[in-house]
């Protein structure tokens, strides 16, 4: 337990010691996006009914910044201490793979949601959202870091260098973050692109996230729960299994 | 001190694709003992470390460390051991201290902070304690390296070529307190490729070559079996006579080296340099050392 409790410790101190580039880049990235989506579309568009498009906006920006920062942490801690080789302070002593994957994932949610409050709190200068139930908002904030940190455990094992990363990165997550309605409600689109978008596990993360502040969402939370949930026993098996081999790490 | 054996391998086969790094090794290190694992680059020794260490995994085999199998018993096997590995490796996010408190975290232990002066006491590195390891010098990442290794005082410690690239302050540094660790009952396991640093250490040497041990003996025998002495004779860019060709133990850069027991045959050899025209200008007579007996055993398995 204090070989999980150490690790975890040393994974959030890693991210917290370069904060300026892991919190502070990425809250600013989602307030720049705030600003200038909210300043064309605001008025424009309104997903639900009695909700701006700004404080629509909001959650899924929240949510995005999660969910990317969960899987930078343990991607690039991970390809990192490969690539410098430093991975074996983490292979020789008595760690186990569960134990390693456990404290990897878990600072990976931390460094999410510390991101993601911080957007939060940027925010909220421009428009207070409602905050319906806290619950759904906290429990789809974890569920989905973790995914994310999961993934991040897989691709930074994966990658041997830096480009595979960023193209595991680039033409992974981002594409399925992106289309996952974050900026928009996939009620507006034409009806192809509406089912197409049930197949993005993503898009159940932000939608479940943002039932939690209005209490609206396109879908039941219930079933987005449980889409999630299936979600991340999937990949952390994938995750597991792989670190129980040995997969690229202990050859 | 119990009868079970520091480090057991058991037939250990390791192949990478076609090449069998490690083909069919079996050795006992016993406890307490101060073991020498030399032999060529390519010759396993690494692979060997790697698989005792749990970073990579045998093709065939086992190896137990203070009985307990480095793969079934992996938690009981790594926390007995400590590794010094080759890389010069280090984390660039933190202090020498949080490192080491990280290090100790990772093998259970809390609150070592007096057993962490100590190595830095030890390990001259009592100033550079709050110092990011950025900021160190490649000397002394590799003391960090050896601390890192030690901080859970374990029982077997292996160190995989620790004084390659490093000054001799730092080597008497360490082998100072390695000496010190060892004489306290800890069993260490030295790579290096300062062979008169193995002669100087070991109690026991085996010498690897292609995955296999072909040398397996206490220094003494080792350098016993060399027999003799060394007669070393600068000759400048004279060519050896012929009859001496197939005597000589090596020719090289105008030095050629012979074995001999008999002090008689150094004027025989002398001799024949005479007649052939060969001018002499330098001569040594040395004692055994491992580097003749490493020379002699790689060179009677190749023949």
């Amino acid at each position: 337990m204090i070989a999980f409790r150490t690790l975890l410790y040393k994974e959030m101190l890693r991210f917290w010691k370069v904060s300026f580039q892991t919190v502070a880049a990425p809250v600013l990235t989602s307030v720049l996006y705030l600003m200038i989506f909210g300043h064309v579309l605001e008025g424009r568009v309104q997903p639900y009914p009695g909700v701006s498009y700004t404080a629509f906006l909001i959650p899924g920006l929240v949510m995005m910044s999660v969910l990317q920062n969960a899987f930078a942490n343990s991607s690039s801690s991970l390809i990192q201490s490969k690539i410098t080789g430093n991975i074996v302070f983490v292979l020789l002593p008595p760690i186990s793979y569960r134990e390693f994957f456990s404290a990897y994932v878990l600072a990976a949610v931390v460094r999410g949601i510390v991101v993601g409050l911080g957007v939060w709190l940027a925010a909220a200068f421009f428009v207070l959202t409602p905050l319906a139930h806290l619950f759904w908002v906290l429990c789809f904030a974890t569920l989905g870091g973790a995914i994310m940190g999961a993934l991040g455990v897989v691709a930074g094992i994966w990658a041997e260098k830096f480009d595979q990363l960023a193209a595991f990165q680039n033409f992974l997550i981002m594409p399925l973050t992106m289309l996952s309605g974050v900026f928009y409600s996939i009620h507006s689109l034409p009806p192809f692109w509406q089912s197409l978008s049930r197949l993005n596990p993503f898009f159940f993360m932000i939608d479940g996230f943002r039932y939690g502040f209005f209490g609206v969402s396109d879908i039941n939370p219930w079933v987005s729960f449980a889409v999630v949930g299936i979600a991340l026993i999937l990949v952390t098996g994938f995750s597991l299994e792989m670190l129980r081999r040995g997969y690229k790490l202990r050859y | 001190m119990s009868d079970i054996p520091a480090i057991r391998v058991s037939g250990a086969v390791k192949c990478f694709g076609a090449l069998r790094a490690l083909d069919g090794v079996d050795l006992d290190i016993r406890q307490g003992e101060f073991f020498g694992l030399l032999g060529p680059n390519g010759a396993g020794k690494t692979t060997l470390i790697s698989a005792l260490a749990g970073l990579s995994r045998l093709t065939e085999g086992h190896i137990a460390v203070m009985g307990h199998d480095v793969v079934r018993d992996y938690r009981q096997a790594r926390s007995v051991l400590g590794v010094v590995p080759q890389e010069l490796v280090f984390d660039p996010f933190f202090s020498v201290r949080e490192l080491l408190r990280i290090q100790a975290g990772y093998f259970g232990i809390r609150g070592n902070d007096d057993w962490i002066d100590e190595l830095l006491a030890n390990l001259d590195l009592t100033n550079k304690a709050e110092t990011n390891m950025r900021q160190l010098s490649g000397g002394m990442k590799r003391r960090v390296l050896v601390a890192q290794a030690l901080v859970h005082k374990p029982d077997v410690i292996v160190l995989d070529e620790p004084t390659a690239g490093v000054d001799v302050e730092l080597r008497q540094t360490l082998w100072r307190f390695i000496r010190k660790l060892n004489e306290n009952g800890h069993t260490i396991v030295l790579t290096t490729h300062y062979l008169e640093e193995a002669e100087e250490l070991c109690h026991r040497i085996a010498m690897l070559k292609a995955g296999q041990i072909v040398a397996l003996d206490t220094t003494q025998n080792i350098l016993a079996r060399v027999g003799g002495q060394t007669l070393k004779l600068h000759i400048g860019s004279a060519a050896l006579p012929a009859v001496l060709v197939a005597k000589a133990l090596s020719f090289d850069a105008g030095v050629a080296q012979f074995n001999f027991a008999d002090p008689l045959q150094v004027e025989e050899t002398l001799r024949v340099m005479r007649e052939a025209g060969v001018r002499v200008e330098e001569m040594e007579i040395l004692k055994p050392d491992l580097e003749q007996a490493f020379i002699q055993m790689m060179r009677q398995e190749a023949a």
